[in-house]
């Protein structure tokens, strides 16, 4: 019998991606602006082509993240089964560095006021966060963003240079678009797989994918075995960190920081329904190109009668399954079709999808003066562009052209079809039909992509199973950052783990409100305008 | 048999496991969180592929002779035929290779640590207070070897061996420990040193070798509430409850 499984996912709409990286900033304010873990971004927004964060991350011959097929066509981690990552433990050999993230920095702002008098004005030099020693900034997470550093990053992307050569002249003329990115919480997690320590886990309730900081015990074996490089190593802690999917905020029925703070309004979450027990066998079908396929095929119609009661013997709550119904993600990957896997060849099963940008084939036409909006030039235009396509289909469906091309014609269709309807003609049900959708799939897709109205972008279950007692976090309230319970007796690492909302209650508060700052260099990104950085102003005379 | 005597080789034994057992516990029980390797590799991981390597398989093949020699008697081994002599002849090859190893790999860490900015500034005094006792354990096991190799070899399948299991069937035979050369006992003590330091210090990291990985199912699935190791953790001992 179908053993069904819920997962909160993610899609997230391309197409209306601006690039403004509020979503990485709110998340960095939300989770990861400690020291320790300056250079993790669990959201980063990535400029395509370009070369991803960490750089050329997606270059698996040489990371060797994610799964691949054995000779017996059975599935292992692509680093290496579990004696050979075992043997590797003294010193993981394929572990990116910090200077392949960035390394990590302030400016030391005290220059601003005890330079020497001279005929230039004094600059706050760049200071290392990893050495304090003084460095020259020369690569950061958005180095290459909006194509800066030109043809000579942008085609090193390893997805420009699997598609070949001859795409490389003109490619940078042709389009370009962001890609946000968060943890995937993939459905076959290998940074779980990898983890010796068994302290990752996915939860069973609503498939994230969580460090268990009580266990993790450093190995870093899971930022080799993760493909997309989304869990980081804290190297203050000496711990794995990832993207927590917000879960204190999601079991209470809001949406995740980068999901609530976009300001596209792109993000979108629900609840997918899978049968736990066919993912082995569809994260090992032969071909590449059959994962895509694959992983729709886990994916369970929660409107089915036969769905509903094996979810229900499987335990899962009724409320899931309303929220299930609901599900934009459900609609937008299921009933569209329109939402694909980024990377599915790694075969991990990703749960955060994408609606691929229309917008390249637009902008070309209307750059080459006809009207980007006219049904028959955008069908056109997606066959004839095949550079946007190809590198769409490297992206999403390893390579396979048609499900790109077949989501790219639904846009197609409803652009060209609510066009008609706004300028008050007639609509054409054949623009429709010619991309396989009816009236009334327009209509959805519309009030999904376009109105996007935030109680239909994320469909929340709210009421997870209540465990009294357990719910809330326990905690010394003397153990926030710099607060005198944060340096245990064996280094920065000892002593119990704060509880995220102390935390980060008391390291707000105390930013607020205090007078001193304990920091020698203040950072201004992160500097609130509350209390005075030793050495940013001059000292006040006594007259 | 002097005060100082039955200090070091009846008293001292059994401290160092109370604290060894002891300290483990109270670690386990307050601080996994600091229960890590604190690794370093994301510094600097050029000499660190090299050293750690090195480093730790030289003292797993250390273990494994200290356990061959301490724990299995020199009856046994002459039992299957194996001589005395061709006993020490093996134990100073496979024993002073990978004692070398360790030393160069430790040599070569300890250098990297200090030499590495970003790895010097990462390192504990606890740290340093921990290496400073590791490299003299290190150093007094190879004098032992290496003296032996040069002058008689004392077979300390009859001195310490005898003392060592005597420890664990709660009959320590110190008499045996006090015929052994100097040499041993001072390796014997910084040893049970280094032993008490292991919870309070990073060595503890050693004690999550992670063997059940080769046994356990890949993907890892745990329920936020429910089952034997709920996602929530368990309420800490403490003030607060």
């Amino acid at each position: 019998m179908t053993r069904v499984m819920a997962q909160i996912a993610m899609v997230m709409n391309l197409d209306k991606c601006i690039g403004c990286h509020t979503c990485s900033v709110t998340c960095k304010q939300a989770w990861t602006n400690r020291s320790g873990v300056e250079y993790v971004w669990f959201n980063n927004v990535e400029t395509r082509p370009g070369l991803g964060y960490p750089r050329r991350y997606q270059d698996q011959e040489k990371w060797k993240g994610g799964w691949e097929l054995d000779r017996k066509g059975r599935l292992t981690l692509k680093s290496g089964g579990r004696l050979r990552r075992l043997l590797s433990i003294f010193a993981n050999p394929i572990m990116p560095s910090i200077q392949d993230y960035y390394e990590p920095w302030t400016y030391d702002y005290e220059n601003l006021t005890s330079a020497p008098l001279s005929a230039d004005t004094p600059v706050a030099p760049p200071r290392s966060l990893i050495s304090n020693e003084p460095m020259a900034v020369r690569w950061s997470a958005n180095w290459d963003d909006d194509l800066g550093g030109g043809p000579a990053l942008a085609s090193r992307d390893p997805v420009v240079e699997r598609i070949g050569d001859r795409v490389r002249l003109d490619f940078e003329n042709a389009f370009m678009f962001y890609l946000p990115r968060i943890c995937e919480h993939c459905i076959n997690p290998a940074c779980v797989a990898a983890c010796p320590s068994g302290a990752m886990y996915k939860r069973s309730e609503d498939g994230i994918v969580l460090v268990d900081q009580d266990r993790c015990r450093g190995w870093r074996m899971c930022v080799t075995g993760c493909p997309y490089k989304k869990v980081y190593f804290n190297h203050k802690t000496g711990k794995a960190e990832k993207c927590t999917f917000c879960y204190p905020r999601v079991e209470v029925g809001l949406p995740t920081v980068c999901s609530e703070t976009c300001v596209g309004r792109l993000r979108y979450l629900g609840v997918i329904l899978y049968d736990a027990d066919r993912v082995t066998e569809a994260a090992s079908v032969p071909d590449d190109r059959d994962l895509y396929e694959a992983q729709l095929s886990l994916f369970l119609d929660p409107r089915d009668p036969e769905v509903a009661e094996a979810a229900a013997r499987s335990g899962i709550p009724d409320d899931w399954m309303a929220a299930a119904r609901r599900s934009p993600v459900h609609d937008l990957i299921m009933k569209y079709r329109i939402a694909l896997p980024l990377h599915p060849e790694y075969r991990t099963m990703p749960m955060v999808w994408y609606v691929p940008p229309l917008s390249p084939v637009v902008d070309a036409l209307a750059g080459s003066g006809h009207d980007g909006e006219d049904a028959g030039n955008l069908f056109g235009a997606i066959e004839t562009l095949r550079i946007p396509v190809e590198y769409l289909a490297e992206l999403f469906t390893a390579g396979d052209p048609a499900p790109v091309t077949a989501s790219l014609r639904r846009l197609a269709a409803m652009r060209a079809h609510m066009r008609r309807i706004n300028l008050g003609e007639e609509p054409d049900p054949s623009i429709g039909a010619r991309a396989g959708l009816t009236g009334d799939d327009i209509d959805g897709m519309y009030r999904l992509l376009a109105l996007a109205r935030y109680d239909e972008r994320y469909v929340i279950p709210t009421a997870y199973a209540a465990q009294p007692g357990s719910v809330e976090e326990i905690g010394c309230s003397l153990d926030y950052d710099g607060g005198p319970g944060m340096t245990g007796p064996f280094g920065e690492a000892s002593g119990q783990p704060v509880p995220v909302a102390i935390e980060t209650f008391h390291s707000l508060k105390q930013r607020q409100t205090s007078e001193d700052v304990t920091h020698e260099r203040v950072n201004l990104l992160n500097w609130d305008g509350k209390g005075v950085p030793k050495g940013m102003f001059p000292e006040k005379e006594d007259r | 048999m002097s005060w100082t005597e039955i200090a070091f080789w009846v008293v001292a034994p059994y401290l160092t496991l109370v604290i060894l057992v002891g300290g483990l516990m109270w670690r386990h029980r307050y601080d996994k969180f600091g229960w890590t390797t604190r690794s370093s590799e994301l510094y600097e991981s050029r000499l660190l592929r090299i050293g750690s390597p090195l480093f730790h398989f030289g003292l797993l093949f250390v273990i494994l002779g200290h356990l061959f020699g301490l724990v299995i008697p020199e009856s046994w081994t002459g039992a299957i035929g194996m001589s005395e002599s061709l006993y020490h002849v093996i134990a100073l090859v496979v024993g002073g290779v990978a004692g070398v190893c360790t030393l160069a790999g430790i040599a070569l860490l300890i250098y990297r640590r200090r030499t590495r900015g970003p790895v010097f500034m990462a390192t504990t005094r606890n740290d340093k207070m921990m290496y400073v006792v590791l490299v003299a354990a290190i150093l007094a096991g190879l004098m032992t070897t290496l003296l032996s190799a040069a002058f008689q070899a004392h077979d300390y399948r009859q001195t310490v061996s005898p003392w060592f299991r005597g420890v664990f069937v709660l009959q320590p035979d110190a008499g045996a420990m006090i015929r052994a050369p100097w040499t041993f006992k001072l390796h014997t003590l910084v040893g049970m040193l280094l032993i008490a330091l292991f919870p309070f210090t990073r060595l503890v990291h050693a004690f999550a070798a992670p063997v059940g990985y080769l046994f356990r199912p890949y993907v890892v699935y745990r329920s936020r509430g429910a089952g034997d190791r709920p996602a929530v953790r368990a309420p800490r001992p403490g003030w607060d409850r």
